[in-house]
């Protein structure tokens, strides 16, 4: 029976590979003759390189080959830049991409100096310590404001500053604003960001097949054609000889989408060279360096008010930390700097960013991307507006949220798209309603009194943001009925988790009237389909789930076509259910999927001019722009004054990204976001020494929230579709990360009462040990 | 090569192996390499993460932080060997799947050989046991909400 499946919580039919241990992940890729790749690596943050020699490691038996950068060639050279500066008048761009092994100069702790090739792992590792490397040791890069002084070492000499770029942005007149405001609030705020951690590290598989003139490389990335497009015009092959593949890959949340990684570039090319196959798996300490991770940001910001509360302006300045190189351009200080806005109508906004190289891993996107660094400077700002001018915090939101009827909201900048930052649709007042109702806003006063009473001490925060989600260039998908009737999807996007095997399944499912378990899909290999962008910035659902909407309509069309013909009737005369077109009121007159498949593949007669054989359909679809969810999270914490330790009594999410394909698997991004926000405001801090040398590069030192740590959530949802694509889907892959920092830091305040007591928090990651160090000499608690 | 090698014998999900092998060789590895038994994964190797949690005689244990050598003569169970040979899953697996318990799915079966063993000895836990108990494995996509829920829903069903 096929039932009404879209909209609805159905169970995922990728379950059962993934909970009987026959998925297949990048590491049990398994090949007759496989070598195994390890890789030297830097253990200093910035050096000049005075020697290399490997003649000891080649002599060790097992080791095939050792390669410096001076063996690659002309193979060596620095990567593409993977995503280009916006058109912003006056930006300054300085690109430097990374390289497959330092020449020359090392740039970051764990940058690759060379790799070995040997019969096994095991044997990989040990020649790594027979490599000999004389450094050169230059001063290292670390504080961001350290970089930009005269005298500091210089990440890139060529540049002549540790400039990677510098971008303004503006809308109305910030200082008229200024002139005229009842208040004016100016603080400096710092917002970390942490390692993604997925629990799978990065690996790389690549085996050149000699006889086929063909190279098959699997991949943890997100983007699988863009992988194999680069691979093919680096190894000056064509793009229908490399075949790259995304399997089941074991979370990604950004970082898996850098390109290239060294280790992407060297295994193809050495796997042509010696006709094996290779493989590469990352360790848990090589993914604190090796792998690409979010920092820091320090803002200069400053608002101006109304004595009543609104705002009139916001004017920004802000350092931000890009690490060695900018492979991925600007898209995390630009969505810092355009998330910042928020639900708000802000009439004048002046931003201005500098971001610098400095000598530590590459900055790329991690869920949020930058965005949560701007939300904690907005939400931060309108927490201390509210305490100076005597307002309720969910008050002071209320009156500056964007009204219902100012759709589409343009906020007159441009945004990582390179579209201006146009909000799409939203209805932002009841989502903040219901997040009060449900933290129970209202009568949390007298909880926190009656709780003081016993010594207990209890916060409240409230935090609202946007998120600009679902952006193009573009996705396709190719739905095929099969001559048994079941029904398949390829897309391009490679899958991390998200549930694209069960979500994409029901938007055929129901154009096409067959089971959900009858759909089988597969992503993240470019022999399947071979257009696409990738999986990032919570586009999968938006972009390739409205492809393959249009995919399976047109199947749905062509499946009526063909029945029509078969009965003679008209095609308003058929439904399409349980696998079968029927004629209406005539149930026993069907034709199943599978026989009109066939009959659409025929071995004899002809195919008719201007149709096609078989029962598919390739379309592709593209928003104008991006799609603007939005949410807000309330929490009630309890803190211990003594130690500082923070328990989460009760954790709200309201959110809206308009049409819900599966609200259970939707939940499930909600719920992940939020440990991963909760790791960042309070558990995870990378600790960078002055000399760019991580003192936690372990999950026993860098922590990642437990079951312990992470509350039980309630979430609700509105729902506002969005314009800009048919099915009126918003992303909503990165929501529960972004407004946790200042959530956690305005109830943390609340609860210790410090606002009276002289101290603020402007900075996350906190820590037991952080809030103890700022409340030193604060006024004692009442 | 002078590397020292060792004979082991053992059982995997009641299967007799054979196996000559380095000292050295994780009892991770040689379960996924060796023996083919590639769902238990590896997510740190150092014991933190969980996400090789492997039962040796019963009980959890970190496969990453063992050697095969070790496991001599040993019986030892992987995720492999949950489900009935019919294919129906344990009570677990079933929750897991019902409750969306998993998303990548790459610290499950960590998760899964962990809570097995904790259900087979607490029949009626608790919310604050069942997170105590899965607190030493690490997921990063879940929240931990709908393995919780899993693993309460799994235990009422094997009370029934």
């Amino acid at each position: 029976m096929s039932t009404r499946s879209f909209g609805e919580p159905v169970r995922r039919n990728e379950d059962r590979r993934l909970l009987t241990g026959q998925a297949l992940f990048i590491d049990d890729v398994e090949l007759p003759g496989m070598l195994h790749a390890a890789l030297l690596r830097s253990q200093v943050a910035h050096a000049n390189i005075v020697r290399i020699d490997v003649a000891k490691a080649l002599q060790r038996p097992g080791v095939v080959a050792v390669y410096t950068a001076a063996d690659l060639g002309d193979y060596w050279r620095p990567g593409p830049l993977l995503v280009p500066p916006p058109p912003i008048p006056g930006i300054v761009f300085n690109e430097r991409t990374q390289v497959p092994l330092a020449k020359h100069k090392v740039r970051h702790v764990g940058e690759p100096l060379a790799i070995v090739i040997a019969e096994s792992r095991y044997i990989a590792e040990d020649a790594l310590d027979d490599i000999e490397v004389e450094l050169e040791s230059l001063g290292a890069v670390v504080d961001l404001e350290a970089a930009l002084g005269k005298a500091s070492p210089l990440v890139h000499d060529d540049i002549g500053s540790n400039v990677s770029a510098q971008v303004h942005q503006a809308k109305g007149n910030y200082a008229a604003a200024q002139a005229r405001a009842g208040c004016v609030i100016r603080r400096r705020f710092r917002y970390e960001h942490g390692a993604s951690s997925p629990i799978e590290t990065r690996g790389v598989v690549a085996q050149w097949d000699g006889r086929g003139n063909q190279l098959t490389v699997w991949d943890t990335t997100q983007a699988p054609v863009f992988i194999r497009n680069g691979l093919a015009a680096m190894l000056n092959l064509n793009e229908r000889q490399v075949r790259v593949i995304a399997p089941f890959v074991g979370g990604g949340f950004g970082p898996k989408i850098m390109m290239f990684y060294p280790e992407e570039v060297l295994l193809p090319w050495i796997s042509i060279k010696l006709n094996r196959p290779i493989k590469w798996i990352e360790d848990r300490l090589e993914h604190f360096f090796a792998t690409t991770q979010e920092r820091g940001q320090i803002h200069d910001a400053e608002m101006a008010l109304t004595a009543d509360g609104k705002i009139l302006g916001v004017r920004d300045v802000f350092l931000h930390d890009g690490g060695a190189y900018d492979p991925y351009g600007l898209t995390v200080p630009i969505n810092s700097q355009c998330t910042l806005l928020g639900p708000y109508v802000v009439p004048a906004y002046d931003s201005t960013f500098t971001a610098l190289f400095t000598n530590l891993p590459i900055v790329t996107p991690y869920r949020g991307a930058g965005r949560q660094h701007g939300v904690f400077v907005m939400e931060r700002l309108l927490d201390l507006a509210a305490h100076e001018l005597g307002i309720d915090r969910a008050e002071i939101r209320r009156r500056n949220l964007i009204p219902p009827d100012a759709f589409p909201y343009d906020n007159e900048i441009i945004f990582q798209d390179f579209a201006p930052l146009q909000y799409d649709s939203g209805n932002y007042e009841p989502v903040l309603d219901m997040a009060l109702e449900a933290i129970g806003y209202g009568t949390f006063k007298d909880q926190q009194t009656r709780a003081r009473a016993e010594g207990r001490h209890l916060g409240v925060g409230v935090a609202c943001y946007v998120e600009g989600t679902g952006i193009g260039p573009y996705e396709g998908a190719k739905v095929q009925v099969q001559s048994n009737g079941k029904v398949s999807i390829a897309t391009g996007i490679g899958t991390q988790g998200q549930g694209h095997f069960t979500s994409f399944a029901q938007i055929a499912a129901e154009q096409l009237g067959v089971a959900v378990t009858d759909v089988d899909v597969v992503t993240g290999d470019t022999d399947q389909f071979y257009w696409g962008a990738g999986t990032f910035a919570s586009r999968g659902a938006v972009v390739a789930g409205n492809a393959v909407n249009e995919a399976s309509r047109a199947v749905r069309q062509k499946a009526l076509k063909l029945a029509g013909e078969l009965f003679e009737c008209a095609e308003t005369d058929l439904v399409i259910e349980d696998g079968k077109v029927s004629i209406v009121g005539i149930p026993e007159k069907f034709v199943t999927l599978g026989d009109l498949a066939r009959q659409a593949n025929p071995m004899r007669g002809a195919v008719k001019p201007g149709t096609e054989p078989g029962l598919e359909s390739t379309q592709y679809f593209g928003p104008p722009r991006g799609a603007t969810a939005n949410g807000v999270h309330a929490i009630i914490v309890e803190v211990d004054p003594r130690t500082f330790d923070m328990k989460i009594l009760k954790y709200v999410v309201v959110h809206d990204c308009g049409t819900v394909i599966n609200p259970m698997i939707l939940a499930g991004q909600i719920h992940g976001g939020v440990a991963q926000g909760i790791g960042n405001a309070f558990y995870e801090k990378l600790s960078f020494d002055d000399q760019g040398q991580l003192l936690n590069a372990s999950l026993a030192d860098y922590l990642l929230p437990t079951a312990l740590e992470v509350p039980r959530m309630e979430l609700g949802h509105t729902v506002t579709k969005s314009p800009l694509n048919p099915m009126g889907i918003k992303g909503a892959g990165e929501a529960g990360a972004i407004p946790v920092g200042p959530l956690v830091a305005q109830a943390i305040e609340d609860a210790l009462g410090l606002p009276a007591r002289g101290v603020e928090l402007l900075e996350i990651p906190l820590s037991p040990s952080r809030l103890f160090e700022l409340t030193k000499g604060a006024k004692p608690l009442p | 090569m002078d590397a020292d090698r060792h004979d082991v014998t053992l059982t995997v999900n009641g299967v007799a192996y054979r196996r000559n092998v380095e000292s050295r060789l994780l009892l991770s590895d040689f379960l996924r390499h060796d023996l083919a038994l590639a769902g238990t994964h590896v997510g740190c190797e150092h014991g933190v993460c969980g996400a090789c949690t492997v039962l040796l005689d019963g009980l959890p244990v970190r496969s990453c932080l063992m050697l095969a050598v070790q496991a001599n003569n040993h019986e030892l169970k992987t995720v492999e060997g949950l489900a009935g040979t019919d294919g129906a899953y344990h009570p677990l697996q079933q929750a897991m799947h019902d409750h969306h318990g998993l998303q990548c799915g790459y610290c499950t079966p960590g998760i899964l050989m962990t809570m097995t063993a904790f259900l087979d000895e607490h029949a009626a836990p608790s919310e604050d046991e069942v997170r105590e108990a899965l607190s030493g494995n690490l997921c990063r996509c879940t929240g931990y909400q709908n393995i919780v829920d899993a693993v309460m829903a799994a235990a009422m069903r094997m009370r029934s």
